[in-house]
């Protein structure tokens, strides 16, 4: 199962839709979001532990590792969704631009209306049409005007592909969708609030391969508009996609940590660690 | 293994018997409602239905209206629901999502047993302790700020409308809050958690997400509320004035079908009597539909994958 | 006019998420407000919830206590204007009717509560339904059927009838909670059973009833609670009885109905009476509703 590592800069077909340079990976781009010393805790038992890495503007930057590595747990620290579990405790910093997101002046509601969500089994809201779906979060941010809420709708369908399957059907349930269009829909929806980073759980763990393929087409066509941080633990994905990969790895604490960031090219052909080298060559996970 | 003779049973006769049981229940239920029926037939045949919505009850004049009932009883449980629906479904919310959760369990416990107590000691307890002050002090208020309604006019007595439907309210509440907390809690985590992700504040994902997501359960909490506040008897007799007149205030006397029953059945011969029957057959019949159909709401949500809903 | 520097490009794209954002960041104040008042109301309305159940177990305990001397307990029901009365024909009379409702409905609802348990199709969800409706249905139509079926036919009050209306609040819920029990039990328990060559009926009597054993005592005792508490049924069946009586064919005196009696007294010894009565029988029914929990989780626990 060796497939030849192709650059995913073969797959750079995405077309400019802003005025951000175009970056390679390598060349210190942007931060978007910087995590210095970030562990989680539940109930003090380290899930996560001493976690630093930088986010760089108009990339996917996976997390990838075998399963209870803590992936996805540094990932719900990056929009404070461990926040509701009382268990929870996150220290280290967590910047998004300038902004601590886990100083006690900063809400977390706007953190999460700059740091979007898409999870792992599609959850749009069942009592509400497609159109409300995909302007909830607008709504919840109360903006009424109309004009706004159409075009913000329409802009977010559009880049989640979505927009030719439902723009005749826009009051329909969420529910008449496939599982495919639905992930998309929840995709339309994180896009619609116009984030900065774009956090997505293993989105295409619950999809059939087609749809997977279709999701991971628009993970690289939406960099250049947002962010993004995937999880996922299929390694292939995270070659085809992402642009800069996080591996990490359960300790023998129980407790994850980072073993090696840098370029996908360079963390599948060369890591420096030989437990990259190890997890790439499917000799665990 | 013991000495005992082995008595067992084919396995024929087993099922026989189970089945036999539930026949014998079954037909308990359709004699239940056949007996009533009978009873209250000599009523529709001299009466016909008019007696239903008759407005004055008079028995030394063989006079059955009993409109003034039927209005009372909607009144009382119009009160009570109106009382029940926002503090249970906030109680409800609370329990579900806004208390500690090690403090979940002692809390719901304690609005539960608010059903253990029985309904004559609500009686005693609203008689004694709560009239008394909802006439010194609780309706001289409400007529001093809503008078210009119409809804309270006449004196400050306690008993009436007012009270019979606020002790409905705490009886219906442990009902309407245990259901509603299950149907609340168990809508999935994950769109609480999508509408947190949106950039939704607490208030929005209770709000805007949970309670919709909840509302078939809602509805059927709030159903069986209903059936239990039209047919609550006793609490409502000891508190509600007795009195067979169309009540327009809600400080009132007036009177429910139950309460009627309670007052006229032991003394009631020959046509009141069927009257009453009739009285008490269509509180039945209103009874089983309102239940059947509020349990149908719970169970839909139950058969739809949500975690098990316990219904009192 | 300078040359050479280019007027920015409006995108409506980086206008549209500046305006969203600005919009977030101004609705803010507005809805942690909106959101502190939700929560805090939902909140006050728990507190409103609770205190009634304080209120009625303070006057109950407060006023009912001093009603508890030997007379309470010793002597029967005295009329107006003579005092030492007490509520023995009433203890007496709930005693000798509930029961007679347990010895009935136990054996019956948990009959019942089986076919229940062993069946998934249309019927038995009627059945189910007719069990659920039944415990929701007024009391009072509980007790004017018990009239019909006994008190006409057999033309006098009498225990028995009470016992009778009593079974019929009681039967549905110990059939629904013996259900709850009993498909709780695992499967493989009474495959493994049959599968040793166990007839059914001995399949349900030594397998699967004693695993079900502490949800149906919990069950029972929540079923015998409830019954105990109700009034409207016993009103034109049992009746009442000033005198002590333990032949259940006549009329008997029964707690409910000695609160309910002596509510509206107008005298005050009566009614200290009455606030006694409530308090043992709320004691009565506190015990039975601990007790179905600490009986369920001890024999829960025996069988681990």
């Amino acid at each position: 199962m060796n497939d030849p590592i192709v650059a995913p800069t073969e797959y750079r077909d995405a077309p400019l839709t802003t005025q951000e340079a175009l970056v390679e990976p390598g060349v210190d781009a942007p931060c978007v979001m910087r995590l210095d010393d970030v562990s989680v805790t539940f109930d003090g038992r380290a899930a996560v532990r001493g976690v630093s890495l930088d986010i760089r503007r108009g990339e996917v930057t996976a997390l990838i590792g075998p399963s209870g590595s803590g992936k996805t747990t540094l990932l719900r620290a990056l929009n404070r969704m461990h926040d509701t579990e009382r268990s929870a405790a996150v220290t280290g910093r967590v910047l998004l631009g300038d902004t601590d997101v886990y100083a006690r002046s900063t809400d977390p509601t706007l953190i999460r209306a700059r740091v979007g969500m898409v999870f792992q089994r599609p959850n749009p809201f069942p009592t509400m049409s497609i159109y409300e779906n995909v302007v909830s979060g607008l709504r919840f941010s109360g903006i009424r005007n109309r004009a706004l809420l159409q075009e913000a709708a329409e802009s977010a369908l559009i880049a989640a592909a979505l927009w030719d399957s439902v723009k005749d059907r826009m009051k329909a349930h969420a529910s008449t969708l496939s599982g495919g269009e639905q992930q998309r829909l929840c995709i339309a929806r994180a896009l619609a609030v116009e984030p900065e980073v774009l956090l997505m759980d293993e989105p295409t763990s619950a999809l059939d391969p087609i749809a997977t393929k279709r999701i991971e087409e628009l993970v690289v066509e939406l960099k250049d508009r947002v962010t993004i941080v995937i999880v996922t633990h299929n390694m292939q994905q995270a070659m085809r996609v992402s642009d800069r990969c996080a591996f990490l790895l359960m300790g023998e604490d129980k407790a994850g940590e980072l073993i090696e960031y840098g370029p996908t090219a360079k963390l599948f052909s060369e890591p420096t660690d030989p437990r990259t080298l190890d997890y790439v060559n499917g000799r665990f996970g | 293994m013991n000495r005992r003779r082995r008595f067992t049973v084919p396995d024929r006769a087993y099922r026989g018997a189970l089945a036999a049981a539930a026949v014998l229940f079954a037909a308990l239920l359709v004699a239940f409602v056949t007996a009533m029926a009978i009873q209250a037939a000599p009523a529709f045949r001299s009466e016909g239905f008019s007696f239903l919505w008759g407005t004055t009850w008079d028995p030394y004049h063989n006079v059955y209206g009993l409109l003034p009932f039927i209005v009372g009883t909607i009144e009382t449980t119009a009160i009570a629901l109106f009382l029940a629906v926002p503090i249970g479904i906030g109680t409800a919310l609370s329990l579900a999502y806004l208390v500690p959760n090690r403090m979940r369990a002692p809390l719901s416990t304690t609005v539960e047993l608010l059903a253990a107590v029985p309904s004559v000691v609500y009686g005693l307890w609203g008689l004694i302790v709560v009239a008394p002050f909802f006439a010194t002090h609780v309706e001289p208020f409400l007529t001093s700020v809503f008078g210009w309604t119409g809804l309270f006019a006449g004196p400050n007595q306690g008993v009436g409308l007012l009270l019979a439907g606020v002790i409905l309210f705490i009886m219906v509440l442990p009902t309407l809050v245990a259901i509603s907390r299950d149907v609340l809690a168990a809508v999935p985590r994950e769109q609480v958690e999508g509408a947190m992700a949106v950039g939704a504040t607490r208030w929005q994902v209770l709000w805007r997400v949970v309670v919709p997501g909840a509302r078939t359960g809602l509805l059927g909490a709030f159903t069986l509320a209903t059936g239990r506040a039209l047919g609550e008897t006793v609490a409502v007799a000891l508190l509600i004035g007795n009195s067979p007149h169309l009540a327009t205030s809600l400080k009132a006397n007036a009177a429910t079908i139950p309460s009627l029953i309670v007052s006229a059945f032991g003394e009631a011969t020959g046509t009141q009597l069927s009257v009453l029957f009739a009285a008490a057959l269509v509180l039945l019949v209103v009874g089983i539909t309102v239940n059947a159909l509020g349990r149908f709401f719970v169970r839909s949500v139950q058969r739809s994958g949500a975690a098990s809903v316990a219904v009192a | 006019m300078s040359i050479g520097v280019l007027e920015p490009v409006s995108d409506p794209a980086v206008d549209r998420r500046v305006a969203i954002q600005a919009a977030a960041a101004s609705s803010l104040r507005r809805r942690k407000v909106y959101s502190a008042i939700g929560i805090g109301v939902c909140r006050g309305f728990l507190l409103i919830a609770v205190i009634p159940l304080l209120g009625v177990i303070l006057y109950v305990v407060s006023k009912g206590l001093p009603a508890w001397n030997v007379d309470f307990f010793t002597q029967v029901t005295k009329p107006e204007g003579i005092p030492n009365g007490g509520i023995l024909n009433a203890i007496v009379g709930s005693l000798i009717i509930d029961g007679i409702a347990v010895a009935v409905s136990v054996p019956f609802g948990v009959v019942a509560g089986l076919f229940l348990a062993e069946s998934d199709g249309r019927i038995g969800g009627t059945v189910r339904l007719m069990a659920d409706v039944l415990t929701g249905v007024p009391s009072i139509t509980i007790g004017i059927f018990g009239y019909i079926v006994w008190v006409k036919n057999v033309g006098s009050y009498s225990g028995l009838a009470g016992a009778f209306a009593i079974s019929i609040v009681m039967i549905p819920v110990i059939m629904r909670a013996a259900e709850t029990a009993l498909r709780g039990v695992p499967g493989t328990l009474s495959e493994a059973a049959l599968s040793l060559g166990a007839r059914k009926f001995t399949v349900a009597r030594r397998v699967v009833v004693p695993a079900a054993l502490p949800g149906l005592i919990t069950g029972v005792l929540l079923a015998v609670a409830r019954g105990a508490g109700e009034t409207a049924p016993l009103l034109f069946t049992a009746f009442g009885n000033q005198f002590l009586q333990t032949n259940p064919t006549k009329p008997m005196e029964t707690m409910p109905h000695t609160i309910y009696t002596y509510s509206s007294s107008p005298y005050a010894d009566l009614i200290q009476i009455a606030w006694g009565t409530a308090l043992l029988l709320m004691l009565v029914i506190l015990v039975l509703n601990v007790g179905s929990r600490v009986v369920a989780a001890r024999l829960g626990r025996e069988r681990r």
